[in-house]
């Protein structure tokens, strides 16, 4: 090899190698890592399982809250939630029929709710505002109504 | 060495024929559901007789991604086989047979689209349920593609036995290369459209295992770019140093980066599943650990384009840091529309980075910033570098000469591509950082303050959805007219050769058994463990959803 190009490649690679400590950093050390819940369900049975046969908002604690939502076509049950500002919310959930998407655009909130699966993602927030939640996972001939609002006071 | 004055012969030009004819009237159909797509989204269109908006995205999908990149290039590689190793009476009915197999099973698929059963997109992620024709017609196509498959592994083998101790022609190495990737990757999709989706669809079993399914078709996902990708290296490499009056920077460096190629960008398809439950982290970061693996063949691949461009300007008498610059033919179509190709690649590569990077996925992922991402990769550098390769190849097919006229209509349709593209991906992935989803047809989100943002962004897609049809259309009008109109004449088939500065080529690099070997190995590591996972953990499996897409 020539000398520029063994340059070349010793600096870009150095970066990349210093971007993926910096990720694996965030992801195991703060806990940053993208959402990856492995708890399972009967897709078909969801009604009848705990805690999808009670979906709704729960207060845990001060300022904490446990959202148990069913995504299913073309609706996010329960919908249209309010929660105190600077509350921290975890979010569980699962598809009782395709595949969708929870998605709270302006925050990093984006996680896939799939049938089978139990999937959990929390969030924080700290600012008063209706926040708009979308599904971003093409799930029928309805995905684009498929929307609801969380709002913060 | 290649002998480059002759094009192929008759009945060869005539097989690599039939594959661009349906590449190009796949460009021409897609690009019109492109154009409408972004109309609808928009709000200034509202499809007639009850035509959904996801059938047209789901026509979009298969036809530019999956037809027209298949059949251009199984077609592209078949002509550079038959130029560098040749291709005997066997190995054309065997291609032949593919093409018939791969033609058929795209119209079966289509015709399915087309009667509204299989609204699914072109990922069909189940539990969507497409009528069983859909999936049958996809297979097919498959299928067909593993006779190309075999035709050229076939075709390069006997080319060895005819040619002892000689290393193989470099474009014949890469075909078989980027045929092996697509051979492997493709067991993937087989597997799940053939032991899982075809039963399930036909009512043979009553549900499916839904991540099992996704994650075999995202083992298959990621390196069908790939596969699209490097046909446009190959012209990168070995066709556009002739071009603009060089040669190969190294054949040994060349042969690296596709060897590399091969071998990383398989084991990395998680990173399309990053936000998913059921995956276990650690292997999540380890695939994306892999994935950028796969950047440093790209990295070799710029230096080696931009050494051959320095070398060749200055071998001109062009000097100063940038002055080369000025030796290069930018008034050639041949050259200029890969160029502007390769130019895309830089914000193109670097969009790819963010998307790849674990925790960063989740500000992008499912926006339409990824839409905006590819129509950079597939829909700029390689679809402007297939153009540019359309320029010689045709003419020097059908005998026919590439215009001054056509050449100048060439760069009107190369800047009027990158002007649309720049306005619709620009403002896709501008939207998508603000979190509008892709995939979604025109919705006011309830009247969402958020969402209103959003239409501008929307309406900026259409003007430059608008320009790119305009687009479509020149091109699609440059290949009829070089299929029919243009001059007879004999055009050149350029094939570059090595520089006499470049290393010898070492050995090893040809040694078929270690590359497949370390490609299986990589796939096994990244795979297995997470597989299994995946499987012990399986939840009860989910029935199919048909009437939800109708
Ligand atoms: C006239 C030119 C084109 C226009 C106007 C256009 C427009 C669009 C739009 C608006 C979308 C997505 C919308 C959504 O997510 O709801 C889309 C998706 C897509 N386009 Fe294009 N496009 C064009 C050319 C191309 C080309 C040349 C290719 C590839 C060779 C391509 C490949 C794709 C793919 C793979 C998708 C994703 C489909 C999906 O998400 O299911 N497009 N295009
Ligand atoms: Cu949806
Ligand atoms: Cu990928």
């Amino acid at each position: 090899m020539n000398r520029l190009e063994e340059l070349w490649l010793t600096v870009s690679v150095g970066i990349l190698v210093i971007f993926m400590f910096i990720i694996g950093y965030q992801t195991f050390a703060l806990g940053m890592g993208p959402p990856s819940h492995k708890e399972t369900i009967d897709p078909q049975q969801v009604d009848q399982i705990e805690p999808f046969d009670e979906p709704g908002l729960k207060m845990l604690g001060d300022k904490q809250y446990e959202v148990v939502m069913i995504l299913q076509a073309f609706a996010f049950t329960p919908s249209h939630i309010e929660i105190p500002i600077g509350s921290e919310v975890e979010f569980t959930m699962t598809s009782k029929d395709v595949t969708h998407g929870f998605q709270i655009p302006g925050t990093n909130i984006n996680a896939m709710v799939m049938p089978g699966h139990i999937q959990k993602i929390s969030h924080t927030f700290n600012e008063p505002g209706e926040y708009l939640v979308v599904c971003n996972e093409y799930c029928g001939i309805g995905h684009q109504a498929m929307s609801t609002t969380i709002t913060v006071k | 060495m290649i002998k480059n004055s002759v094009a192929l012969n008759k009945l060869d030009s005539k097989l690599v024929m039939a594959h661009m004819y349906v590449a190009f009237i796949s460009l021409f159909i897609g690009g019109l559901m492109g154009l409408l797509q972004t109309l609808v989204r928009s709000g200034t269109l509202v499809l007639p007789f009850g035509i959904s908006y996801y059938q047209l995205l789901t026509v979009h999908g298969v036809i530019l991604a999956l037809v027209l990149t298949t059949f251009f290039i199984i077609g592209f590689q078949f002509a550079l086989m038959s130029k560098t190793v040749g291709m005997s009476d066997k190995q054309r009915d065997s291609a032949w047979f593919g093409f018939w197999i791969m033609l058929f099973g795209t119209v079966t698929t289509a015709i399915t689209i087309l009667l509204g059963k299989a609204n699914v997109l072109y990922t069909f992620y189940a539990p969507l349920k497409a009528y069983p024709t859909f999936y049958i017609g996809l297979a097919l196509v498959v299928v067909g593609s593993w006779i190309g498959c075999f035709t050229n592994f076939r075709q390069l083998y006997v080319w060895k036995k005819k040619h002892p101790g000689e290393k193989s022609p470099l474009l014949a190495f890469m075909v078989v290369i980027n045929m092996l990737l697509w051979f492997i990757a493709t067991l993937g999709v087989a597997a799940t459209v053939i032991i899982q989706l075809i039963p399930w669809s036909l009512g043979m079993v009553d549900t499916v295992n839904v991540l099992v399914s996704r994650t075999l078709f995202w083992y298959f996902g990621h390196p069908l770019v790939y596969f699209w990708l490097l046909p446009a290296y190959m012209a990168w490499y070995a066709i556009i140093p002739k071009i603009i009056g060089g040669k190969i920077f190294s054949d040994s460096l060349a042969r690296l980066a596709f060897v590399l190629f091969l071998m990383f960008s398989i084991p990395v398809g998680f990173h399309h599943q990053l936000t998913e439950p059921g995956i276990d982290p650690v292997w999540k970061f380890i695939q994306v650990v892999l994935t950028f693996m796969v950047i440093i063949p790209s990295l070799l691949t710029a230096f080696s384009m931009f050494a051959t461009f320095e070398v060749t300007g200055r071998s001109k008498g062009y000097t100063g840091l940038f002055g080369w610059l000025k030796g290069l033919p930018w008034k050639d179509v041949r050259f200029f529309a890969p160029m502007v190709g390769m130019i895309t690649f830089i914000p193109a590569g670097t969009g790819g980075i963010i998307n790849a990077s674990n925790q960063m996925n989740q500000v992008v992922h499912n926006t339409i910033w990824v839409t905006g991402h590819f129509h950079l990769t597939v829909g700029t550098t390689v679809i402007l570098t297939f153009f540019g390769i359309s320029y010689w190849l045709i003419p020097s097919l059908t005998g026919r000469k590439l215009t001054k006229k056509i050449n100048t209509l060439g760069m009107i349709q190369t800047i009027v591509w990158a002007f649309g593209m720049s306005i619709m991906s620009g403002s896709m992935h501008i939207a998508g950082l603000l979190g509008a989803p892709r995939r979604s047809s025109y919705s006011t989100y309830g009247g969402s303050e958020q969402a209103t943002e959003w239409i501008g962004y929307q309406i900026a897609q259409a003007i430059g959805g608008s320009i790119l049809f305009i687009g479509i259309i020149l091109m699609v009008y440059i290949f009829f007219y070089m299929v029919f109109a243009a001059p007879k004449g004999q055009e050149e088939f350029p094939i570059a050769e090595v520089s006499e500065d470049a290393e010898p080529t070492p050995k090893f690099l040809e040694n078929w058994k270690l590359w497949i070997g370390i490609t299986v190995a990589l796939i096994l590591f990244a795979y297995t463990i997470p597989f299994l996972d995946i499987i012990h953990h399986s939840p009860p499996g989910s029935p199919g959803f048909d009437k939800i897409i109708r």
